[in-house]
């Protein structure tokens, strides 16, 4: 029974990646990303990591996909020749890059000599994989990952909040570099040839 | 069911997720599959986990979603302020740091 469930959890993890990976709109590819974190939970489920699961449902295919569709949704369709991908050589040598990948990590996994591998695994001690048990390693061997996560993520949303905050005190969002701003005609005419002190002085009326 | 062959399926989702990350331009699509890369990871940590039956693998998958949360706000944060300035929105135009 482990094996159906295994073999239906994997096709649908990896048919998920691919979706992702090839569908031309963003939209759509963040919907077959929530599909591939639905059946990657359900094969933490069959590695008995019960609480592992269930944090990957609520907080990747809630939290941070919500976050996703609300930036697709917000960005919009974006531009059409965005939509497809680099150039053809680039692409067929990216192609090959992560096919020869594949061949390099599965001759390291099969040529392992892990004996663990070949084995369904350790023996099932009870409480393995329950929150209780992770909430007990968190606050006793872990602690100190676990605060530092705190801060990180405290770090990352103060910095989220900076980075996409609303800019005041410009008339116009593209005016974003001083200096082209003074290489343009209306700052630096007047008196004086170019590369003259006067250009170089900055603007005369603003 | 053998651990070899979780470890095979994270292998083939990391390099789904890798080929994805150099053949895409958009860079919210960039993000995405950089998250495929870390979930496949992550299998791969908690089946490391069940072989041994030691629950710390499970706890640096944790710590993995951890990460890859802060990293999906500061990229969102990112993707929208480049939007915001009228930058084009693609990986391969946004070259201006580039050595």
């Amino acid at each position: 029974m482990a094996e159906v469930f295994f073999f239906l959890a994997a096709i649908g993890a990896i048919g998920g990646a691919a979706g992702t990976v090839m569908l031309r709109d963003a939209f759509y590819s963040v919907l077959a990303l929530v599909t591939h974190l639905i059946f990657l939970a359900m094969l933490f489920l069959l590695l008995r990591a019960e609480f592992v699961a269930a944090a990957q449902v609520i907080v990747y295919a809630g939290a941070v996909m919500v976050l996703y569709v609300f930036v697709v949704g917000y960005v919009g369709g974006l531009e059409a020749g965005l939509a497809g991908r680099s150039g053809p050589a680039l692409r067929v040598i990216s192609v090959l890059f992560a096919l020869v990948l594949f061949v390099e990590l599965a001759i390291a996994l099969i040529g392992t000599g892990l004996e663990a591998l070949d084995s369904e695994g350790a023996p099932y001690v009870p409480g393995f994989g329950e929150p209780s048990r992770i909430g007990e390693l968190f606050l006793t061997d872990y602690l100190v990952a676990f605060e530092v996560a705190s801060l990180l993520l405290l770090v990352a949303a103060v910095g989220a909040v900076i980075l996409a905050r609303r800019r005041t005190g410009l008339a116009d969002p593209r005016e974003v570099s001083v200096t082209e701003f003074m290489k343009r005609d209306e700052v630096t005419k007047g008196e004086g040839e170019t590369g003259t002190m006067i250009e170089a002085g900055g603007p005369r009326d603003i | 069911m053998d651990l070899i062959w979780y470890l095979i399926v994270s292998a083939l989702i990391f390099c789904i997720g890798a080929g994805g990350v150099l053949t895409r331009r958009n860079p919210l699509v960039v993000l995405l599959c950089l998250e495929l890369m870390l979930n496949a990871a992550n299998l791969a940590l908690v089946a490391f986990a069940r072989a041994h039956g030691d629950m710390g693998g499970q706890i640096f998958a944790l710590m993995v979603m951890v990460v890859a949360a802060c990293e999906v706000a500061v990229g969102l944060g990112l993707v929208v302020a480049i939007y915001r300035r009228r930058l084009p929105i693609d990986v391969d135009e946004l070259r201006e740091l580039q050595g």
